[in-house]
């Protein structure tokens, strides 16, 4: 689903974000990538979505080669991806039912079908009652559901997460690794982010172990 | 295809709700580029007006031959033959000088004055009109003519019209020019109107991107936007234009009144404002497109 082969990402200024990493990642498997910040994890999971592109090496994504995409079909390599971000990314300007209407807006579904596809994944994370409110009043935790509800209403067979329980108490957390856990039960294939002890040790799944931008053997 | 269409209408309300969201500025931007392309487009009719006046008199060509007062009868009638028998000539009129006496006197309303001169001051006069009609050949057959004895004095009865069209030629083309250089400008406001909007929806397009959007999906509003804008510009231009021409059309037939001319300015033909429109929403769009392209390409990953 997912091969690394011997990738380097080196930032402008020298900095070696990753070096010569290689690893695959079968379909449907939930995998934890785990490491102090700046072990090179955001990076990673960037260069999966072509939000970056690595220096050297080669990185296959369901077949398509990532490393070298055409701006073209760069969107359509996005699509097939859930992408969860630390920082949420959600905006302000419209309701919570609009900003899970985004993706479905970008893919040109059906209006009907669409509401029908937010509705549902609104209700997935528990966010159905809040649809019409603006994502200003929802809590930190809330926010990370509604990006949740964002990346999944296109209905991708990947999913990617960085530090999606990052600043959030340990009750919320809880919800969105059951909430994974559910993804990872109807054959989702998952790549998480997290420095979190906790989580690590409450689910099973394959570990990535990240350390100064190389893998752990 | 249904789907595509819906999102067209739907990125369209959303253009329009997005100029009624910013009446003022909107407004504003629509007359600044109305202005810029009035000035050329009415520019262009005025001097379109003048050289349709000028054709006029260009399309009769004539020459007339005034002969000197005291060539007689005889050899007037001979120079009469002879003119026809001229190659370059097609047609010959004479005006004998009592007939041009009594002329003057109807169309200009002299009576009064000519009665009271003793002698007839004119002279008698062949209006020739000659087979071709260009510059050049006018004035060969004229100076031809002019060597003829008797001869008083040749007239090119449209040289000044010939003078007026070089100089209205030049017009056209400084109106050309100015139109060239204000369309840059027409291009150069659409493309930082857009540059404002893209910095207030820089959020909504990196998400945008990240969730899979394509490049069409994102310029797609903004080019609604400067197409939008560009054609009201130009129907402002044109309503600017038309009252213009309204006004100025209303003071001008007092004075041709005047001066028993019927001299009107021309208003713009439904080709002309055809073009005027479409220009105006293609340099908008224009605009538009360079401004997205330009940010898209900042933002594109490395």
């Amino acid at each position: 689903m997912i091969q690394f082969s011997q990738i380097c990402k080196r930032y402008p200024g020298g900095y070696e974000a990753l070096k010569n990493v290689s690893f695959e990642i079968t379909e449907g498997e939930m995998i934890f990538l785990t490491g102090h910040s700046g072990a090179g994890k955001s990076t990673l999971l960037k260069l999966i979505a072509a939000i970056e592109r690595p220096n050297s090496g080669s990185i296959v994504v369901k077949g398509q080669n990532v490393s070298s995409i055409k701006s073209g079909a760069l969107p359509y390599l996005r699509r097939n991806l859930g992408l969860i971000f630390q920082d949420h990314k959600i905006l302000f300007d419209r309701s919570v039912f609009d900003n899970v209407m985004l993706p479905l807006q970008i893919c040109g579904f059906d209006h009907r079908e669409s509401a029908k596809r937010v509705r549902a994944a609104l209700d997935k994370v528990g966010l159905l009652k809040r649809e019409k409110t603006s994502p200003i009043a929802l809590s930190g935790g809330e926010q990370q559901l509604l990006c949740i509800a964002r990346a999944i209403v296109n209905r991708p067979s990947i999913l990617l997460a960085d530090e999606p329980t990052g600043n959030l108490d340990a009750d919320y957390a809880r919800d969105i690794m059951k909430i994974f856990k559910s993804f990872h039960q109807v054959g989702v294939t998952l790549l998480i982010s997290s420095h979190d002890e906790n989580i690590l040790s409450q689910f099973k799944g394959r570990v990535l172990a990240l350390k100064n931008g190389e893998l752990c053997p | 295809m249904k789907n595509l269409l819906i999102s067209h209408v739907h990125v369209l309300l959303i253009t329009l709700r997005r100029f009624l969201t910013t009446p003022l500025s909107s407004l504003l931007n629509i007359l600044v580029i109305g202005i810029a392309l009035s000035l050329p487009a009415g520019m262009y009719l005025l001097l379109k007006s003048v050289q349709g006046l000028a054709a006029q008199e260009v399309g009769t060509q004539q020459i007339s031959i005034f002969l000197s007062m005291d060539t007689s009868q005889d050899e007037v009638a001979h120079i009469g033959k002879q003119l026809k028998q001229h190659v370059g000539i097609k047609q010959v009129k004479f005006v004998p000088r009592d007939q041009a006496l009594e002329q003057l006197k109807q169309t200009t309303g002299l009576t009064d004055v000519i009665g009271g001169i003793a002698q007839n001051p004119l002279p008698d006069a062949y209006i020739v009109y000659p087979k071709k009609s260009d510059a050049h050949a006018l004035e060969t057959l004229r100076d031809d003519l002019q060597k003829w004895p008797n001869f008083e004095h040749v007239q090119l009865d449209s040289a000044w019209a010939y003078k007026l069209e070089a100089m209205l030629k030049f017009g056209l083309l400084a109106a050309l020019f100015l139109a060239v250089l204000l369309s840059f400008a027409l291009v150069a406001v659409t493309f930082n109107t857009i540059r404002l909007h893209i910095l207030t929806q820089r959020e909504e397009i990196e998400v945008s991107k990240l969730i899979g959007a394509t490049n069409a999906f994102i310029r797609r509003p903004f080019l609604y936007f400067g197409f939008l804008q560009g054609l009201l510009g130009g129907a402002a231009a044109w309503l600017i234009i038309t009252t213009s021409l309204y006004l100025l059309n209303t003071s001008l037939s007092e004075l041709t009144h005047l001066y028993a001319s019927s001299f009107t300015l021309q208003f713009p033909s439904v080709g002309e404002n055809t073009i005027l429109l479409l220009l105006s929403a293609y340099l908008g769009w224009l605009g538009a497109w360079l401004s997205v392209a330009q940010h898209l390409w900042k933002i594109e990953p490395r």
